[in-house]
């Protein structure tokens, strides 16, 4: 392989390189917006009734297991190329990250702070928006950051389905096939940088949306 | 259904589990490669999360390196070291190293911070305890940190074998064997019959991956001390 | 004043077949405090959630101003009464005068009123408007956190307030503060109370009613403090107060309330017209005298008072009828 890197072929893709981010960051966007309110609802259930809580979060465990390029192939056998097959299988993967996180949330908020709510009068839906899920945001967030990360991660492997598809990864892919590592970091690095660069925003909004818990940093 | 039933012809064709293509041969490549790349994150991130557990010291910048490490698609990483370790060893550096090289990557994270949660995780009493009948660091390390930690330590270094043993299944678009390789050739084969052979891969790969899951299972329940299995399940972070 | 009578009539909650409130009835006047002490197990909490129905009676009836509580939705009552509990339960995500708000807010309250209500009820309880007005929970301290919860469950102005053990978790001396602040608090307020506590002393102190329950959810006196003290009502009240019990009685009256010799003898100690005649009594021992002086705010000795004459008025206090 010649490491020597092919600038004007780099300038010459630079448009290629934003339609392919666009395309990733959109993949990935459709798999955790809807993994999310996916796993909200089934978090709830799990919190609200702890019978469902284990078998909810079996069921996840199992759908980890799987690795994505087998899940991608046994989607294929039954809806072909398309959209679907790609997403199906990333929102599984968000579910698995997001229920356990988001159930783990509701938990941490403390029975005192339940007690006392209970005690003031919140109906059982106030309750639930008004004070568990804004003490349940940390971990909320924790769950998101992971899931966004590993879903921009998966949504490389998606080049194995074709051109259509892969964002950045289409130039991982490409760059292999030809032997031609200028493209191959061409795909690998926006890659990585991309999945730091959403790590680091989604940090940044949950100090700004816990203004409590950054003060609570300051008092001790 | 038609496929189901090629798929099950494929898995019980004995031409199928002979030679340096069959699945035997596959499964060892796959296993060998996902053990290597365990035991090297084992000897990268154990004795560092045990180390910053203990001491307390440099817990912010081992954690947000892990929570870096984590973030790093694997395939980027493949393809990343590949050129590099290529020109190195045309051979074993093309087909092999990059691969090792993501699944550590992948590997170190759980095992580092679940190391160092266990062993955080212990009541600082009993700790204190130890030290004021004149029990020396490392002895409280070994005898009385680790094994109270064990349960957290365990699900952390589960949580990375299944993780790589999943995930090593890429290494197969670049060039490496392993059960990966089923999936990539019989996609690249689709229309032409290759769908029996994807989707046994498929279950190949789904049933190592539960082996290992629940091996590692066993393994934590054999490595508790009795007294702790008798408290509710410990889970660290990442489960 | 706002307050309310509350009366509990054959009472029980019953878990299977174990009682952990048994048939408890009595009633507290408005305007009053009563306490609910005694051991762990007795069901003074319980009989305390049964009131806003944070758990509900297996049997008997609780009137709330003559009405049953169990013809009223739950979540409106819970919001028509004030409720404290030890662990404070602030709500971290929101700030002093956001958990302050949480029952006006809930009931509709415009901005402006609820704004002004907060305002009034920090300088209530003793906090800086300007200080804590934006802070969060994670940055007080445990007093300081207490008065929020007091401040928060009087923020509609409830007729009836539910406090279990308020001051549990806060060190002596600033539980002493608290609750000289609540009884002051009192005076102007003059709400209905009720207060769970497991601290004898702390019940005497408080209430203007206690009633003393025994492990099974059993009433075993109910009646107001010097009563408890002077005439306990069976073996277990008597070994529950103490057998320093008229000691105890004593902390109910004030060298103020003696008729006080002239004072003749030169040496004694000094003595307050605020200090509590077991204070006084301490202070007399201590000095190894028979006597003290008694003097007022400019420190002018005023008169004497004795051992004696402290005697006569525990015998007196003893006496009195139960109100």
């Amino acid at each position: 392989m010649d490491l020597n890197v092919d600038v004007a072929w780099i300038v010459d893709h630079l448009d290629e390189l934003a339609y392919r981010t666009f395309q990733h960051l959109l993949l990935a966007s459709i798999a955790v917006g809807i993994g999310f309110v996916i796993s909200f609802f089934l978090a709830v259930i799990a919190v609200r009734r702890r019978a469902a809580y284990a078998p909810i979060l079996a069921f996840s465990d199992v759908l980890y297991t799987i690795p994505s390029l087998a899940l991608f192939a046994v989607l294929i056998s039954v809806t072909g190329i398309t959209l679907l097959t790609v997403e199906i299988p990333l929102v599984m993967y968000t579910l698995v990250i997001f229920v356990r996180n988001i159930a783990a949330g509701f938990d941490s908020v403390p029975t005192d702070v339940i007690g006392a709510a209970d005690g003031l009068g919140y109906t059982s839906s106030q309750r639930l928006w008004r004070v568990e899920v804004p003490l349940a945001v940390p971990l909320i967030i924790a769950g998101l950051r992971l899931a966004a990360v590993s879903t921009i991660g998966l949504v490389t492997v998606t080049s194995i389905l074709g051109d259509s598809f892969g964002g950045l990864g289409f130039f991982i892919l490409e760059g292999y096939r030809r032997s031609f590592p200028t493209e191959l970091y061409f795909g690998a690095i926006p890659s990585i940088l991309l999945a730091f660069l959403v790590d680091a925003l989604l940090v940044r909004m949950e100090r700004s949306i816990t203004p409590w818990a950054r003060s609570a940093a300051v008092a001790s | 259904m038609g496929i189901l039933a090629d798929t099950l012809a494929w898995l019980t064709d004995p031409t199928h589990w002979s030679g340096p293509t069959g699945i035997p041969n596959r499964l060892v490549e796959h296993v060998g490669l996902s053990a290597a790349s365990l035991l090297i994150a084992l000897v990268i991130a154990l004795p560092v999360g045990l180390y910053i557990g203990h001491t307390r010291r440099g817990v912010a910048l081992a954690v947000n390196t892990a929570n870096l490490w984590r973030a790093l698609p694997s395939l980027a990483v493949i393809a990343i070291v590949l050129p590099i370790t290529a020109s190195i060893d045309p051979r074993a550096g093309f087909l092999v190293y990059p691969t090792v090289v993501a699944m550590v990557v992948l590997a170190v994270p759980p095992i580092l911070v679940n190391a160092y949660t266990g062993i955080v995780g212990v009541d600082r009493d009993i700790v204190e305890a130890a030290r004021g009948q004149g029990i020396d660091e490392r002895r409280i390390l070994t005898d009385v940190e680790l094994p109270l930690s064990v349960p957290v330590l365990i699900t952390g270094i589960r949580s990375a074998a299944v993780q790589v043993v999943a995930t090593a299944t890429l290494g197969a678009i670049f060039g490496f064997g392993g059960l990966g390789r089923f999936l990539v050739d019989g996609f690249a084969q689709y229309t032409l019959g290759g769908a029996a052979q994807m989707l046994g891969g498929v279950v190949l790969v789904a049933g190592l991956v539960i082996a290992t899951d629940l091996s590692f299972a066993a393994l934590q329940r054999a490595l508790t001390p009795r007294a702790l299995r008798l408290h509710s399940s410990v889970e660290g972070p990442l489960a | 004043m706002n307050a309310v009578e509350l009366e509990f009539l054959n009472v029980s909650k019953r878990y299977g077949s174990l009682a952990v409130v048994n048939d408890l009835s009595l009633k507290v006047p408005a305007g009053r405090i009563c306490v609910f002490v005694g051991p762990s197990g007795c069901g003074k909490t319980t009989s305390l959630k049964m009131v806003n129905r944070l758990i509900e009676p297996t049997s008997g009836e609780i009137l709330i101003g003559g009405r049953n509580v169990m013809s009223e939705d739950p979540i409106e009552l819970r919001r028509g009464i004030g409720y404290v509990i030890q662990q404070v339960g602030l709500l971290p995500h929101l700030t002093v005068a956001g958990n302050i708000a949480i029952v006006p807010r809930l009931l509709g309250w415009d901005a402006a009123r609820v704004r002004a209500r907060v305002e009034e009820l920090m300088e209530l309880v003793g906090l800086d408007v300007g200080r804590y007005r934006d802070r969060y929970p994670a940055q007080l301290s445990g007093g300081e956190r207490q008065r929020v919860g007091v401040a928060r469950a009087l923020a509609a102005d409830p007729p009836l307030m539910l406090m279990d053990e308020p001051f549990g978790a806060v060190d002596p001396i600033v539980r002493e503060r608290l609750q000289d602040e609540l009884l002051h608090l009192q005076e102007r307020l003059a709400k209905t109370i009720v207060f769970v506590t497991h601290d004898i002393d702390e019940a005497i102190k408080m209430g203007d009613l206690v009633a003393v329950l025994q492990v099974g959810g059993v009433l075993a006196q109910f009646g107001p403090p010097a009563q408890i003290l002077a005439h306990p009502a069976s073996e277990f009240v008597a070994r529950f107060v103490g057998a320093d019990r008229a000691l105890k009685l004593l902390s109910l009256r004030t060298v103020a309330d003696l008729d006080l010799k002239p004072a003749d003898t030169p040496d004694g100690p000094l003595l307050t017209q605020d200090m509590t005649l077991r204070d006084a009594l301490s202070e007399i021992l201590a000095a190894g005298t028979m006597s003290g002086r008694v003097v007022d705010e400019s420190g002018r000795v005023v008169g004497e008072a004795s051992i004696e004459q402290i005697a006569a008025a525990l015998r007196e206090t003893a006496a009195r009828k139960p109100a």
